[in-house]
């Protein structure tokens, strides 16, 4: 590599860590990715003028039409579609490292066909690097489209789970571990890389399916780590630090927001990843019990709001299912403009993926400096005349600080039940992911409005209108 | 184990350090932004695609780097556009305040 080449990767080495830095703010977010854009057109053009690249012709058919499918992709996803977008998006840069380690494989062997192995010279550490970037790879590249596809309902979301699962999935690792070593004890054998990929493809599949649709924004974070860490592996195969450090920002970036997820959820990976939650819960809580709750109307709603001097906003997934999200920027702008505090709270797992409900409600034209994270808001509750819940059920579940016994307990939770009224419109009773009924529907204090969220706002807006 | 692998070693642990300095300055307001715009950045596997598909050996090895060039390149335009789509509906309150009349 020449001295400008390698000035240059370190360049956009640079422009992507600056590009990652400047996300931390959203004033300056927009032009931070721009940056990072441009870094990647400084790799990309960069390896272009490589000596090493003598045929173009594959590279721009490869350009064109990879290029033409990211905008399709890009232009056509809806704002609640996000996650497996993501998840989608992870997947392909997996199978990418898989596909690069594998086609670095065939080059090193000297003879393409494979009939001989005629390379003595490659060492062991790129054998030993490769070996890593399929299985990462593929696992990636599998795992993300079984978790995109249970998000968007091509799967059945509900963990699938079988005996001796936890088992099988070590033992697969292990097998891939001891094909890597005879792999890399005799490089001619190329049919045991065959033989990774194929495991490896069985093990992207059985770890993400006991993995229920609650749980998938954490997978989804998680893949965006491995997609990072395929992406470092193939660094190491080709020797190149752009990729290394790439690779490390995004592998390190998908770890800390899965542990940001786990923690919201107050579980640990391991159980989030094993233990299968949601598939065998709910059966055993359905208390036989029939309690009652107090049914409202939208337009003791409406009265309820219109006198209310504070009001505190708690959106769920529920709300962007109903496309109410424009609906109720109306609603709140109308309190505020009537002298209301109207604000947003926004736990940490609201919406499929880390940070998706402030994304929805910014589609929603909602100004980000009302949007407020829990750990700012919660206090508030207490002093708030009402706190309105839309779609929104685990993470209000007062079960969470009180039934030891519930797949919620230990969670934080927005504190809405201190509120002076709660208010919450939902379609149903149904228990929500974890299977838990919610006390608080039940409370003196909380009024139910049943229905769609969407039709419900909009009456309550129509009658304040008037 | 040779020099190039221990300077990659060197870098790789370096990276990690900056990236957990940088990522945990990030608010939970622009995680989603965050987790495609750094997806998009985890394309950088395109270096390596590119030199695979342009080898000009013909053959498997090319037209497995140019299968990766797709994947590689779906994972940095789709990537990057989105994330422009999400960021550019961030925005602040417009001037008056809403509790001034409180």
């Amino acid at each position: 590599m020449n001295v400008i080449t390698a000035l240059a990767y370190l360049l956009a080495s640079v422009l992507f860590i600056v590009s990652l830095k400047m996300l931390s703010s959203p004033k300056t977010a927009r032009q931070g990715n721009l940056l990072g854009a441009l870094a990647m057109l400084i790799a990309i053009v960069v390896t272009l003028l490589d000596q090493r690249i003598l045929d173009f012709t594959y590279i721009l058919i490869g350009l064109l039409i990879g290029s033409a499918l990211g905008l399709i992709m890009a232009k056509n996803v809806q704002m609640t579609g996000m996650p497996q977008m993501v998840g989608v998006l992870n997947g392909f840069g997996g199978g990418a490292s898989t596909l690069v380690a594998f086609s670095e494989y065939l080059r090193l062997s000297g003879d393409t066909s494979l009939t001989v192995w005629t390379n003595t010279s490659v060492t062991m550490d790129v054998l030993i690097t490769i070996v890593l970037s399929l299985l990462i790879g593929t696992v990636t590249f599998v795992g993300s489209m079984v978790a995109s596809s249970k998000l968007q309902g091509i799967m059945k979301s509900a963990p699938i789970l079988y005996p001796m699962q936890k088992q099988t999935n070590t033992a697969m690792l292990l097998a891939v571990i001891v094909m890597g070593v005879f792999f890399v004890l005799d490089p001619s054998k190329w049919f045991l890389l065959v033989l990774i990929i194929g495991v490896s493809i069985i093990l992207g599949v059985t770890s993400v399916i006991p993995i229920g649709g609650a749980d998938m924004p954490v997978v989804i974070s998680l893949m965006n780590s491995y997609s990072g860490l395929a992406g470092a592996m193939t660094g190491f195969v080709i020797s190149n630090n752009v990729l290394i450090i790439a690779g490390t920002l995004v592998g390190t970036s998908g770890i800390i927001l899965t542990k940001i997820m786990c923690k919201a959820m107050n579980r640990s990976l391991a159980n989030v990843l094993f233990a299968g939650v949601g598939a065998d819960y709910a059966a055993g809580t359905t208390t036989s019990e029939t309690r009652t709750v107090i049914r409202y109307t939208p337009d003791d709603a409406a009265y309820m709001l219109e006198n209310a001097q504070s009001v505190i906003i708690v959106p769920g997934y529920g709300l962007a299912v109903a496309q109410a999200q424009h609906v109720l920027q109306e609603l709140a702008s109308m309190l505020a403009s009537q002298g209301a505090l109207v604000r947003y709270a926004i736990h940490p797992v609201a919406g499929r993926m880390p940070g998706h409900m402030n994304v929805l409600l910014a589609e929603a034209n909602e100004p980000y400096d009302l949007l407020m994270e829990m750990d700012q808001i919660n206090d508030d509750f207490q002093n708030t005349d009402v706190a309105l819940v839309i779609g929104a059920n685990d993470v209000v579940n007062p079960a969470a600080r009180t039934k030891k016994e519930s797949p919620l307990y230990g969670m934080p939770i927005l504190n809405v039940d201190q509120a002076r009224t709660v208010m919450v419109v939902k379609r149903s009773l149904n228990p929500g992911f974890a299977g838990e009924d919610n006390d608080l529907f039940y409370d003196k204090k909380t009024m139910m409005v049943f229905g769609d969220a969407k039709t419900v706002v909009t009456g309550i807006v129509q009658l304040l209108k008037k | 184990m040779t020099e190039t692998l221990m300077v990659s070693i060197y870098i790789f642990v370096l990276a990690t350090f900056v990236g957990v300095e940088v990522i945990s300055k990030v608010p939970p307001l622009l995680h989603t932004p965050l987790m495609s715009g750094s997806n998009a950045i985890s394309g950088i596997t395109i270096v390596g695609s590119l030199i695979a598909a342009g080898e000009g050996h013909g053959g498997l090895s090319v037209i497995l780097g140019m299968v990766a060039v797709v994947f590689a390149m779906i994972n940095v335009v789709g990537g990057f556009m989105v994330t422009d789509r999400m960021l550019k509906m961030f925005k602040k309150q417009s001037p008056k305040p809403p509790d001034s009349n409180k």
